[in-house]
């Protein structure tokens, strides 16, 4: 399936009734009986773990570069006990949700959608079919699953580290008290603040499993389609987070949080 | 070209399908486009019980469509399929998870899931399908099967330390597992060199004595025909323009047929 992003309005609509379609055979598979409950541990263990170092990472450079950009403007306005309360509500309600989903649509979606359109490629996908098992079951229900955990999970871990690189990055103008500092940081955040953002991470989890499963399950047959499929994926799933947080940040809004 | 080859007789095999029991697959006037590329024309055939068909034919000419629309992987665009006595377009999901359970197919590239090991490959159906959980029996089957291709050390293997040969023999290990009634083979020798070749279309006859399996054949390679075959078909262009023994087909004075069957 090419890019959808270099299609006329008709194939638009026809790419999103196909999409609609996969999700309907992705809900009607959720619910049987005979999960794939050691393929959905695996993938847990391959998007979830595996994605763990370049999260980590990323959180603490996040946090250790918004304290140090912010912190010369709050010192101007001598607010600078306001830094931990500040980067706690940025990292938590908004910047390492969005910065890891992307993050993750960069290496589970494309890695999802390369994985799947290989299969295609390779009639991996036709056979399971034809020998009378459920591809969408093994290959699609457990990938998409195990990004609605994960995706979460990652993004918890990434506002954890980078709290820490907040306060390494303070240390380095100033020394200031871990239990103090994470008093600070702790104290300012709500529990509106993190359950809007937990559940905003479930969605992009969808987005990253679904579209990287959609791309490559129904990628065309020559291996340029891998490719292809790996790429509009991540293009995809990109878009789709972004229009995500736009819609969650209308309805937190309004709804007070 | 079609003018010049032997006709098939379609009334004949009508009648013949219409005698029934037979005939475990039966297609009448099938034709499949994409866009508007038309693959397969009017095209009829019918598969006895028991028998080993080979479908001969150039590369494009709709063979591997042809049992494709056999186990719903392409749907057909007009005519009769059945399996089994049953129309292959109107079946619903578990009708047709339950019909290709009795079939099975064996790819051209093997399709060996490559995130498995050879163990794991073999129980995949039966896990999923016969819902076998016992790991006993699974062990039983697994080790059977594989030493009925000839492989018996191969079992913790990953796909990607098998040559060739060793996948198609795996590839054809995973659909007999299931014990199927119907094996559609899908260009079974292609790539492989000529010894390895010889010893996939020996299995295959063996495969048919040993299982009592009823076979279609896709192929371009005459010396698997050869072997192989109880009964040919040739296809050209979308539809059978002739049939007949390897023997009979072999000594046909039609040059289309014959450049077959020329080295």
């Amino acid at each position: 399936m090419a890019d959808a992003s270099t299609f006329p309005l008709k194939s638009i609509f026809e790419e999103a009734g196909n999409q609609v379609i996969f999700m309907g055979r992705f809900f009607r598979n959720l619910f049987r009986w005979n999960f794939e409950w050691e393929e959905f541990i695996r993938q847990c263990y391959m998007i979830g773990y595996r994605s763990l170092p370049l999260v980590a990472i990323t959180g603490f450079i996040i946090g250790f570069v918004i304290t140090l950009q912010s912190e010369p403007t709050m010192k101007a306005f001598g607010a600078e006990s306001f830094i931990p309360k500040m980067v706690a509500i940025s990292l938590i309600r908004e910047i390492c949700p969005v910065v890891i989903a992307l993050i993750c649509a960069g290496k589970i979606s494309s890695g999802i959608g390369a994985e799947l359109g290989s299969m295609q490629v390779s009639e991996q996908i036709d056979a399971m079919e034809v020998s009378g098992s459920n591809p969408v079951q093994y290959l699609v229900v457990t990938r998409i699953l195990a990004c609605i955990i994960m995706v979460p999970l990652l993004t918890l871990i990434a506002d954890a580290v980078g709290f820490a690189g907040s306060y390494a990055g303070l240390n380095l103008s100033q020394r200031v008290s871990p239990i103090l500092f994470f008093n600070k940081a702790f104290n300012s955040v709500e529990f509106g603040d993190l359950l809007p953002a937990f559940f905003k991470t479930i969605f992009f989890g969808f987005a990253i499993g679904f579209i990287g499963c959609y791309k490559g399950y129904n990628s065309n047959r020559g291996t340029e389609s891998v490719g292809i499929a790996a790429n509009s994926a991540v293009v995809n799933a990109s878009l789709w987070i972004i229009v995500i947080d736009g819609i969650a940040v209308q309805l937190t809004n309004a709804l007070g949080y | 070209m079609e003018q010049a080859v032997q006709d098939i007789d379609t009334e004949q095999q009508q009648q013949r399908a219409d005698e029934g029991h037979e005939d475990v697959i039966q297609v009448r006037h099938v034709a499949k486009s994409f866009g508007d590329n038309q693959v397969l024309k009017d095209m009829s055939m019918v598969l006895h019980k028991g028998e080993n068909l080979v479908i001969l034919g150039k590369s494009g000419t709709g063979k591997s469509v042809t049992i494709k629309c056999m186990v719903g992987l392409l749907e057909y665009d007009a005519g009769e399929l059945k399996v089994f006595g049953k129309e292959v377009k109107s079946l619903s999901e578990e009708e047709m998870k339950e019909l290709r359970s009795h079939v099975g197919f064996l790819f051209q590239s093997a399709a060996l899931y490559d995130s498995m090991t050879v163990r794991e490959n073999l129980e995949f159906p039966l896990k999923r399908v016969l819902l076998i959980r016992d790991q006993a029996d699974l062990d039983r089957r697994v080790t059977e099967v594989l030493e009925s291709v000839g492989l018996p050390d191969a079992i913790d293997k990953m796909p990607s330390e098998l040559s060739g040969g060793m996948r198609k023999r795996i590839g054809l290990a995973r659909t007999i597992i299931m014990e199927p009634e119907i094996m559609l083979y899908d260009e079974p020798t292609t790539g492989l060199d000529p010894i390895t070749s010889k010893e996939i279309s020996e299995l295959i006859r063996s495969m048919q004595k040993q299982y009592k399996v009823s076979s279609i054949i896709i192929t371009h390679d005459i010396a698997c025909a050869k072997i192989t075959s109880d009964r040919m078909l040739i296809m050209d262009k979308g539809t059978f323009v002739a049939e007949g023994t390897f023997d009979e087909l072999s000594k046909s004075d039609n040059e289309f047929i014959q450049s077959f069957f020329k080295l």
